[in-house]
């Protein structure tokens, strides 16, 4: 007697003999998330990009126009705030880059197990803590009545007056962005061999040798992968800016907040969001040119 | 043209809606010639509470010490959206219809909220204390329009020049001393487009030949100018403060020794042992004069009326203003001031005559359609335009 198929029996029967069928159940929730979710609200910001509002009660004018394209490219002090937002960002990874191949060098092919556990965790500790407090924890540091001059005083120093300038907003990104660009480094150092290192030696190369072509191109891609981290978080971010910052500190994503939040023109704020994506997708553009994303 | 307009309008509400993330919200065109909601009638009597209340106000404008007796006498469950700027509120009031009450702007953002359609008429006569207020609070221009009122005035105060007086040992007299090299990297103003009026103002007085009567009614060419001295201010500041902590903070560490603040500002400063005082200029100073203004579509109109009610009488009015270092609309609050900080009343101007109070421009939505009856005044974007200009 031939056994009676349940529905579950059939189902799994249908979806086993239809591969097809099973990738796109299995696919089409995140799919349809991405799609719904996340691209089309991207799509609905660029469309906004092309509209106005009316200046007097705030509201969508849903016309097409190019104006606040034409703003941004022709008024010279988007192009300043841009171009300060991109400066400060390219400063920020290479200071960390700096930082961080020493440090996961020593961490990756010099410290022992237990010391490499404790540095690693202390890297990672600053990250528990909030941004916000990290921020004003330098300002207490940098202002005038802080750590930082006191300490100059004590050593009969001069006594530098960094706070509210853009070398502050430098210090304060490169600081809180560096474990991003540790971590990938370090990563890339624990694949290389450590037979390369003693070959390369052994072949009488010296250390700047070895470090220049065989350790350099393999950690190339980790050093591309921490600086699309610091490149981007600095491009992005307003808050820095908005409490260290100095009289002449406006970031895009100052610029931004002004016009969603102060100004209530939503369209302008989307074109300058576009700004930043667009400068976000040719670094990432370059970054796969070097190979960054070969080694993910 | 209009129907050309409305054309474009639904093919774009096509794409949102397949998209399926936007509502087409109506397009409105503006025009300063009525409100749209002024036709809407107001409540003739107020009923029971709903319960509930929901507000957007200034921080330090719903302390629990004000909302507990309220929801213990009217059963209405206060609940409360902080906004740090009027242009938040605006935003907050366009786009969250239908959540909330009451809001408590400031005359910058009354006429767009206005004109916006998103608050309508009240019943003043709902309102016991109103006829107790200043008179040139009951219907000032930013809350009554042709005699409608779309709000009922609440704190007001100037915006002050703060300084140090080891610095300063004698008060500045004149607002040059922002635009004075002397002070240069050691001056802070706010980080916001309305301090334009301030320059404004401050040209006014000292040239004449501008013709500027009112700082939030500025022609392209007194815009230009006033945009101008503020961009020559600009390598003198040391930062534009966005929050009034980093003011506060800026003079206790001895960063800035003189700027624009808030009365608030100094009350702070002094109560922490800082040495600073506050001072109007010759010139006069801007103000601002905050207003509840009821939502278009207030889910809780009865306690809405009630709280508008409970926070005009005297006593609510007097601990707020000694709360937040501005003067009261009320009258009858001086004495209860001075009940609770001697001399409150006289120290915020509470029982100042009325020709006091003409000496400060108060906050004002710029529009194109000036006083004059013509329309060429600067509006409100290019104000905000123009800040960015500056700061950036």
């Amino acid at each position: 007697m031939p056994v009676k198929e349940g529905i579950r029996q059939r189902t799994g029967a249908a979806l086993w003999r239809r591969p097809w069928l099973r990738g796109a159940l299995t696919l089409s929730p995140p799919l349809l998330w991405f799609l719904v979710i996340y691209l089309s609200s991207l799509v609905v910001m660029l469309i906004t990009a092309f509209f106005s509002v009316d200046s007097l009660t705030g509201n969508v004018i849903y016309q097409w126009t190019w104006s606040n394209f034409s703003q941004i490219f022709t008024q010279s002090v988007y192009g300043s705030i841009i171009l300060r937002t991109v400066l400060m960002a390219v400063l920020v990874t290479i200071t960390d880059a700096l930082i961080a191949l020493p440090f996961a060098f020593y961490l990756a092919k010099v410290a022992g197990r237990r010391w490499r556990h404790l540095l690693l965790s202390l890297l990672l500790m600053p990250l528990w803590a909030s941004y916000l407090a990290k921020v004003y924890a330098w300002i207490n540091i940098l202002s005038n009545k802080g750590v930082l001059p006191d300490l100059e005083s004590h050593l009969h120093l001069p006594i530098t007056h960094i706070a509210f300038t853009n070398i502050a907003m430098w210090i304060v990104f490169s600081y809180l962005w560096l474990p991003f660009m540790i971590v990938p480094i370090y990563g890339a150092f624990e694949r290389v061999p450590n037979s390369l290192l003693e070959a390369s030696s052994d072949l009488g190369a010296g250390s700047w040798q070895t470090f220049r072509w065989v350790i350099l191109p393999m950690v190339l891609p980790g050093i591309v992968a921490g600086s699309i981290f610091t490149f981007s978080l600095t491009l992005g971010d307003f808050i820095t800016p908005l409490l260290i910052g100095g009289s002449s500190s406006t970031f895009i994503g100052n610029a931004i907040y002004d016009s969603a939040i102060n100004g209530g023109n939503l369209p302008f704020a989307a074109a300058l969001a576009f700004v930043s994506i667009a400068i976000m997708a040719i670094y990432l553009l370059l970054a796969k040119l070097a190979g960054a994303f070969e080694a993910l | 043209m209009k129907s050309s307009r409305i054309r474009q309008l639904a093919s774009v509400s096509a794409a949102a809606l397949v998209l399926g993330l936007m509502t087409a919200p109506a397009a409105f065109a503006a025009s300063t010639a009525a409100p749209p909601t002024q036709g809407i009638k107001p409540l003739q009597s107020v009923g029971k509470g709903e319960g509930h209340l929901s507000l957007i106000a200034w921080e330090g404008y719903a302390q629990p010490q004000w909302v507990k007796p309220f929801t213990a006498a009217t059963g209405c469950k206060v609940s409360v959206k902080y906004a740090g700027s009027s242009s938040e509120m605006v935003s907050l009031m366009a786009n969250g219809g239908g959540q909330y009450d009451l809001v408590s702007a400031s005359g910058d953002a009354d006429l767009r909220l206005i004109y916006g359609g998103d608050v309508k008429p009240i019943n003043i006569k709902l309102i016991p204390s109103w006829s107790e207020f200043h008179p040139f609070l009951q219907s000032p221009p930013f809350n009554t329009i042709n005699g409608v009122h779309y709000g009922i005035s609440y704190e007001f105060g100037p915006n002050v020049l703060l300084y140090s007086t080891k610095t300063f040992p004698k008060a500045p007299t004149s607002w040059s001393v922002l635009y004075n090299p002397k002070y240069k990297g050691k001056i802070t103003v706010p980080d916001n487009p309305i301090q334009i009026a301030d320059a404004a103002l401050y040209l006014s007085k000292i040239e004449p030949s501008l013709h500027i009567t009112n700082p939030y009614e500025l022609t392209q060419h007194q815009f230009s100018d006033a945009v101008a001295l503020l961009k020559v201010e600009h390598p003198f500041i040391k930062k534009y403060w966005d929050l009034a902590s980093q003011e506060i903070s800026l003079f206790q560490n001895g960063e800035a020794v003189v700027g624009a603040a808030w009365p608030y500002q100094t009350n702070t400063l002094i109560a922490a042992g800082a040495k600073v005082a506050d001072t109007i200029p010759k010139q006069g100073a801007t103000g601002w004069a905050d207003t509840w203004l009821l939502a278009k579509d207030a889910p809780d109109p009865n306690c809405a009326y009630k709280w508008m009610a409970y926070v005009s009488t005297p006593k609510i009015q007097a601990e707020e203003a000694v709360y937040f270092g501005e003067t009261p609309a009320n009258t009858l609050a001086c004495s209860i001031m001075n009940t609770l900080q001697k001399g409150a009343c006289a120290d915020y101007h509470a029982n100042a005559p009325e020709a006091y109070f003409s000496t400060i421009k108060f906050w004002q939505t710029p529009l194109a359609a000036c006083g004059n009856g013509k329309n060429d005044c600067v509006d409100f974007t290019q104000w905000q335009q123009a800040w960015t200009q500056i700061i950036g």
